[in-house]
């Protein structure tokens, strides 16, 4: 039987790549262990080794062929003393079973050439009163949305510099740095060692001297070894010290859970931060915001924290082109306007909320979304000047439930707004469990469309 | 090679009794702290003067204790006085200095004034931080002292971030790290060696080795109490030095700064000192003995020192010393009448200085 070679999978949320370069041709000999391929993911160029001995009998995918799905037959080994003509030509789609991630909740890139995918949730100009009517918008991801906010920002002030694992000369463990160490030189672009503790405190040290240090974990995760510092340090050396010194810097990173990476990798921290008086906490969705918030959290004279999520990484959306777009910390963002109930949600909470409102909208509810962007400072009278409109409020996110950020936005809505409120609040979030690693576990463990809709219609009494 | 005797607290103990050692058999030969200066004159007056006005102010701010007008913790530096004063005579303007929580020597040493401080510590609006830090925690970025930590060695890293500063804007400024045997034991301190080896970062470890980490004395907390070489396994050279001898002090302090400006990276000064008074206020000290305390302070007192050398030497005479002595008490009780009399912060105070 032919072998079938199959696109793989190179990162926990690699859903595509494209296949740069074929390292083999048709009717050579290979055996395990082979480079037969490179594949371009979204954080790295990748080699592919042969698994089994044989000839290669048919490349189906040809080289720099993109939006290559994983699992995609890419070619066909053969065997000893098999023919090339065994071979049936049309490339495969996409194996169906094991997907790594629910196929409901994928996220995708926009321009996906070959895959029968949604659509992305555009940002809607608009709704956002920070970008002027009319600017030209260029589509790019959150990824390179983030890179170009750090450069800007770089290339405005010599005192912004980033430290962290992998930054510089590895261009970033997610390729959020990369470039970075090309125009900015090693002194501005520093790989510190595997030391979170440590280097948070240098960063804050570095800060109350007068730097602007932007501190990139490598996951929020790790940043737990670094907490100390960033609220006994960060937060609250502008208090103690009667206002004569504070640290100007960004904690930013990955937040939350990416994919299949278990319990110790897949916390969303929002919550925590939020709890602090003394730092400024960020947890935008888009690219638009991604940007803007950043260069603005960059400029900032508090400590702010940047939640940032591996899976929005790859996501593209429209970004203003605009020389200098800098967007207000704790201001919210109407993503889409409606009456019958309010959703609130951040981050990556966007990806179910936005695909709810699309079905509820089918159904005929009309709900206001409101993407918070900042958890602190919060802009409650945003979500409270919705809530007096509609009467019905949902929030949604994936962090714990128990002293959730919802939790919050609900009892400061009971508090100020009770009379307005038609249904009690309903708080979407992660279940009250570690993060599993079985993909139906973890499925489960994660909030999802379908609880956000069936939310919304309860509060509707519908 | 058979472990050195140095690292064992006998080797300590009798090291802190010669004016300086070097115990590092693998610490760089440069290194010796040997260039011992005798203290002229002049010096010896500035260091009386400095060593003094710490221990009457801390004995002052132990008798507002007591009275209940400082609250909270309040960890007292009588004994320690000659580390400060040495170490600020060796620094030029523009060194940070950082350190933990037993600080108001630091404060004094670095210039910071009397009265701000007291009133810091009675919880008023003219204290450094407007009331709002208390004994621990109090800055000023005018005298380049950067606190006052409460936490356990985090003041290390935030030092290093002060050196990484300096090295970033290429300035000539060495950031002064002071902390204790206790806070030696945390995982933090080694990070943030390795980075600053690794960085070359100028920075001055100094670790204020009283002997007891709060009740734990270094025998029973530590696996290798000869400090200095903490830093060995990053290449970072070690000194220990006589904390109670003012002029080995600086005299190490020179060297060590002269290291970290001309480029070489971080250097350990391992002080070998003496807290007389607790941890804290509300520390009977039961896990030493009285003997022990009255022997160091009869026969070891960094204070009592100077002064004697400045009698023998003919350089100040009885009536001279107690002039000085009246000058210090006259500042010390006008802090203290300051800080007392001093209005508590206005209520409008406590939702500033949150956010810029």
């Amino acid at each position: 039987m032919p072998i079938d070679i199959l696109m793989p999978a190179l990162s926990p949320t690699m859903e595509e790549g494209t296949l740069s370069k074929w390292l083999k041709n048709e009717g050579d000999k290979v055996t395990s262990g082979d480079v037969i391929a490179e594949i371009e993911t979204d954080k790295a160029t990748m080699e592919v080794e042969a698994v089994d001995e044989g000839v290669i009998g048919k490349l189906l995918v040809p080289a720099g062929t993109e939006n290559v799905k994983v699992n995609t037959k890419i070619a066909v080994l053969l065997a000893e003393g098999e023919s090339a003509d065994s071979i049936d030509v049309a490339a495969e789609a996409p194996k169906p079973e094991a997907p790594a991630v629910p196929q409901e909740e994928k996220p995708t890139e926009t321009g996906s050439a070959a895959a029968p995918v949604p659509a992305q949730p555009k940002v809607e100009t608009a709704s956002d009163p920070d970008i002027p009517a009319g600017t030209e918008m260029v589509t790019m991801t959150v990824r390179e949305a983030l890179r170009d906010a750090m450069a800007e920002e770089m290339r405005r002030d010599e005192d912004v510099f980033i430290m962290g694992e992998e930054v510089a000369e590895y261009q970033g463990a997610y390729k959020i740095t990369q470039g970075l160490l090309q125009e900015f030189g090693p002194r501005r672009v520093v790989d510190t060692p595997i030391t979170e503790h440590g280097f948070a405190g240098v960063g804050v040290g570095a800060a109350m001297a007068g730097l602007k240090p932007i501190v990139e974990f490598m996951t929020f995760n790790f940043a737990m070894q670094a907490i100390d510092q960033i609220v006994n340090s960060a937060a609250k050396t502008l208090y103690m010290s009667g206002g004569q010194m504070g640290a100007p810097i960004v904690f930013r990173g990955p937040n939350g859970a990416a994919a299949r990476v278990g319990a110790q990798h897949s916390q969303d921290y929002g919550a925590w931060y939020s709890h602090i008086p003394g730092l400024k906490v960020v947890q935008p969705y888009t690219a638009a915001d991604a940007k803007g918030l950043l260069k603005a959290a960059i400029r900032d004279p508090n400590p702010v924290i940047f939640l940032e999520n591996e899976i929005l990484y790859g996501h593209s959306f429209e970004v203003p082109k605009l020389d200098d777009f800098v967007l207000p910390i704790g201001k919210a963002r109407i993503h889409k306007q409606g009456k019958d109930a309010t959703v609130v949600s951040w981050g990556i909470g966007m990806t179910y909320a936005t695909k709810a409102v699309d079905e509820l909208s089918k159904e005929g509810i009309d709900v206001e979304l409101i993407d918070l962007r900042t958890l602190r400072p919060m802009d409650l009278p945003t979500v409270i000047e919705s809530v007096k409109k509609t009467g019905r409020l949902v929030t949604v996110e994936e962090g714990f439930p128990q002293s959730s950020v919802g939790t919050e936005i609900a009892t400061r809505v009971m508090q100020q707004a009770f009379d307005y409120l038609d249904a009690p609040i309903l708080t979407i979030a992660g279940k009250d469990v570690p993060m599993p690693y079985a993909a139906n576990l973890e499925k489960l463990a994660l909030p999802n469309v379908g609880e956000v809709v069936q939310a919304v219609k309860t509060v509707c009494y519908k | 090679m058979a472990p050195s005797k140095n690292a064992s607290v006998s080797g300590r103990r009798s090291a802190a009794k010669s004016a300086t050692k070097t115990t590092s058999k693998s610490a760089p030969k440069e290194f010796t702290g040997k260039n011992t200066p005798d203290f002229g004159k002049d010096e010896d007056l500035h260091a009386y003067r400095e060593m003094l006005l710490i221990r009457r102010f801390e004995e002052k701010a132990g008798q507002l204790y007591g009275m209940g007008f400082i609250g909270g913790f309040c960890h007292l530096y009588i004994g320690q006085e000659a580390v400060v004063v040495g170490m600020q005579m060796a620094q030029k303007d523009g060194d940070q200095v950082i350190t933990a929580y037993r600080d108001h020597g630091h404060m004094l040493a670095t210039g910071m004034e009397a009265r701000g401080v007291m009133a810091e510590l009675t919880g008023r609006r003219g204290g450094y931080s407007k009331g709002k830090g208390g004994s621990m925690h109090m800055f000023s970025k005018e005298k380049n002292f950067y606190g006052g930590h409460g936490i356990v060695g985090a003041q290390v890293s935030l030092g290093t971030g002060l050196a990484f500063a300096n090295k970033y804007r290429g300035n000539d400024a060495v950031s002064v790290a002071y902390f204790g045997d206790g806070a030696a034991n945390q995982g933090q301190v080694y990070e943030s060696f390795n980075m600053a080896a690794l960085w070359k970062l100028p920075i001055v470890y100094i670790v204020e080795n009283n002997r007891y980490a709060m009740g734990t004395s270094t025998a029973r907390a530590t696996a290798q109490s000869n400090y200095s070489l903490r830093g060995s396994g990053f290449g970072i050279p070690g000194i220990q030095v006589d904390g109670m001898d003012v002029r080995a002090v600086k005299a190490a302090g020179d060297e060590a700064l002269e290291h970290c400006r001309s480029g070489k990276g971080p250097i350990i000064l391992e002080m070998l000192t003496y807290r007389y008074r607790g941890h804290s206020m509300s520390d009977p000290a039961k896990y030493r003995s009285k003997d022990e305390v009255q022997k160091m302070r009869s026969e070891n007192d960094p204070i009592e020192k100077v002064k004697n050398r400045l009698i023998e030497n003919g350089w100040a005479s009885e009536d001279e010393l107690k002039t000085i002595d009246k000058d210090i008490r006259d500042i010390v009780s006008d802090s203290a009448d300051f800080a007392q009399n001093d209005p508590e912060p206005d209520v409008s105070e406590l939702y500033t200085d949150i956010l810029l």
